[in-house]
């Protein structure tokens, strides 16, 4: 490959902050994954791509705890690490912003990013405190798009839910952010807010797993890419050693010349 | 101030076209405050003001059809008490409603506890203190059992209360027995809606509420303006401060002159059922904009799966939920029994549960979860109280009793469903 000290380098002197070894998954009789293997490094994001089917999003409910794997290792830190509900994901640093944003539409901005996990005074909410956190959440990550941190979240455009929710993640101290198509229902000008706050979450030190089919953003913003076939990784690799068409034959076949599953893996 | 670096940015920056947002922005300002709520309004939440204006209007309109009747303090007095049940089971009804289900169950609950209450008061003789508690007790039960069905079972809870609703006036019938009414003469219990407090302690009472009203709402604004967090203008506090005391006393007042027909009787003060609600309302208020527990009921009923992802545990919101109506459908049951002085075997059947969804869909909680206060309750308990009361004086055939009742909810179910297609489509 082209670079493959940038390649070592980062896999050497970095620890994955999550380390998926041999997940299976099934549900019933089907196996949605088989034997995954993947890395995700702080202060990178992992485009996670794949046709519709090919696992992404139980994958991704595998690491929140939402379906907890069958088999197969999970690290988290360098530690082997159980993840059987949402709530141990929350407490590893694990948040997951759904494509369905998961915002509760009647509550307010505050509200929704600290619902479950609110702040109290003896048994009263501690209203102030919990909006101070969130302006200065929102301060850090230069969001400009939001008008009042007390509006009611449907009143929100896509992109500023999409915020909200990203927000969110980044209030927690989450060591890993996972975002499922961010962009998918979005214009223009709202994906390049999105993608600039995706990169300035890496930038803060974040692991980020950003899942998506759009080619244009994965270049854009992504450090790394694994590519999921048929509930498969095809391939796991920084970006600079892949282009655009080979990473559209990884999904689409699940290989692309040297990369991707060996034939014989595709038999059964 | 912080709220600027949110902004600041914003307002220096091309204008999108957002006008919605535009009194957020300057919320602490009257004229944002106002601009705000007028959108509020465009946006489909109508808030209170359906019931303040079916109080008015109502109002206005039965003192010119019974002049003489209707606005003196005999009868608003007797219109308060008469609406205290009505107002108690929808406060309950409003904690079910909020998660988007309905309690169809909650009259002929009321009527089993009352039936429970009477029972042990004349046939046990248990002391009064302990037939309260277990008329509350036998609430939360049914509660968890209804609830238990519905949140952990997953039957849809109008077939589960429809059920229930069934059932429980076989419950009351066989408690009480065929055709036999029990009277209930222990001072105690009759004495919440038949007696008054004394005048002089109804004063102190109504000047208690509105002083520490007014002091919490100004040390309220007075800590979030030092914080730099959002907060209304100060002129909007007292206004609201002023309305809040002015209603206080005004009631008070009323309900200080001596109603009785004739001279040598004296009958004044505030019947004891009304600061009992008052009191209910302020405890129910604080559990559900105060606590951990009312934000996750506001979050199950917005969107229960983001509640569910969030590490909520929306099968306990569920069961609480109806343990809370039920206890409350208890506590009208037993204000329903003060008031008649008895239990028949129909207590809490008939209207009593269409009166009382009326009153919290009136009052503004929607029926399709996620909105709703304990004070939509009590306000819309007013309106449903005026029309049966007002009807009455007019002595309006029976029949039409009911098709006015009726057709009084269908209006404010079509309000609801409209506001929730108004901010539906008023979403960007």
């Amino acid at each position: 490959m082209s670079a493959p000290e940038q390649s070592t380098t980062t896999s050497t002197l970095e620890r994955p902050t999550l380390s998926l070894r041999g997940v299976n998954k099934s549900f019933g009789a089907v196996q949605v994954l088989h034997d995954v293997h993947l890395d995700v490094y702080p202060g990178k994001v992992t485009a996670l791509v794949g046709d519709n089917g090919a696992g992404k999003s139980t994958l991704i409910k595998a690491i929140a705890g939402i379906h907890p794997v069958d088999s197969g290792t999970v690290e988290f830190e360098g530690k082997a690490v159980q993840v059987t509900g949402p709530r141990d994901a929350a407490r590893l640093g694990i948040e997951v912003v759904y494509q369905d944003l998961a915002l509760a539409d009647n509550l307010d901005v505050v509200q929704n990013m600290f619902l479950g996990r609110e702040r109290k005074r003896g048994i009263v909410l501690d209203e102030a405190s919990m909006e101070e956190a969130a302006r200065d959440t929102l301060a850090k990550l230069s969001v400009r798009t939001l008008k009042s941190v007390r509006q009611l979240v449907s009143s929100l455009s896509g992109g500023q839910r999409q915020t909200v929710a990203i927000a969110k993640a980044v209030l927690w101290e989450s060591k890993l952010v996972i975002l499922d198509e961010p962009t998918a229902a979005l214009g223009v000008a709202q994906t390049r807010q999105v993608l600039d706050l995706v990169r300035r979450l890496a930038d803060t030190g974040h692991a980020v797993v950003f899942i998506t089919h759009n080619m244009v953003d994965v270049f854009e913003v992504a450090d790394r890419v694994a590519a999921l076939y048929l509930g498969r990784v095809a391939a796991d690799v920084p970006i600079s050693e892949v282009d655009r068409t080979q990473v559209i034959e990884l999904i689409t076949s699940g290989r692309s010349g040297e990369l991707g599953l060996a034939p014989d893996a595709l038999e059964d | 101030m912080s709220s600027n670096t949110l902004t600041a940015a914003e307002a220096s920056g091309p204008q999108k076209p957002a006008a919605g947002f535009e009194g957020d922005r300057q919320d602490n300002t009257v004229g944002g405050a106002v601009r705000g709520y007028l959108n509020k309004l465009r946006g489909g939440d109508l808030g209170a003001l359906p019931a303040i204006l079916g109080i008015v209007v109502l109002g206005i309109l039965f003192t010119i059809l019974r002049p003489g009747t209707f606005l003196t303090p005999l009868n608003l007095a007797n219109l308060l008490v008469q609406s205290t049940p009505i107002m108690v089971l929808a406060m309950g009804l409003v904690f079910v409603l909020l998660l988007g289900e309905i309690d169809l169950s909650a009259g002929v609950v009321s009527g089993v506890c009352s039936a429970v209450l009477a029972q042990l008061l004349v046939q046990v003789g248990v002391s009064w203190p302990i037939a309260l508690l277990a008329a509350i007790a036998t609430g939360a039960v049914i509660g968890a059992f209804t609830g238990s069905l519905v949140g952990m079972v997953g039957i849809p809870s109008f077939v589960v209360t429809l059920a229930l609703f069934l059932g429980f006036q076989g419950v009351t019938l066989r408690i009480i027995g065929q055709g036999g009414t029990v009277p209930v003469r222990e001072p105690v219990v009759r004495a919440l809606a038949n007696e008054n407090v004394p005048v002089t302690l109804g004063w102190i009472l109504a000047a208690v509420v509105a002083v520490s009203y007014a002091a919490f709402e100004l040390w309220r604004w007075r800590s979030l303006k030092s914080r730099a967090l959002a907060h209304p203008p100060l002129v909007l506090v007292v206004v609201r401060v002023v309305l809040i005391a002015a209603v206080v006393f005004g009631v008070t007042a009323i309900l200080s002159v001596d109603r009785a027909l004739a001279a040598a009787i004296d009958l004044a003060g505030i019947p004891y059922a009304v600061p009992l609600v008052v009191l209910l309302l302020l405890l129910l208020t604080f559990v559900l904009s105060r606590t951990t527990f009312g934000r996750h009921m506001y979050a199950v009923g917005g969107n229960a799966e983001a509640a569910r992802r969030a590490g909520i545990n929306v099968t306990r919101i569920r069961v609480m939920a109806f343990v809370i109506s039920s206890s409350l459908a208890a506590i009208s049951g037993i204000l329903a029994t003060s008031r008649l002085s008895s239990v028949t075997p129909d207590a809490g059947a008939g209207n009593t549960l269409l009166y009382a969804v009326g009153a919290a869909v009136i009052g503004g909680t929607s029926l399709f979860g996620g909105r709703g206060k304990a004070r939509d309750a009590v306000l819309g308990g007013l309106v449903i109280a005026i029309i049966a009361n007002g009807l009455g004086l007019l002595g309006v055939a029976a029949y039409l009793n009911f098709v006015i009742t009726g057709g009084v909810l269908l209006l404010a179910a079509s309000v609801d469903a409209l506001a929730r297609r108004r901010s539906a489509s008023t979403k960007r």
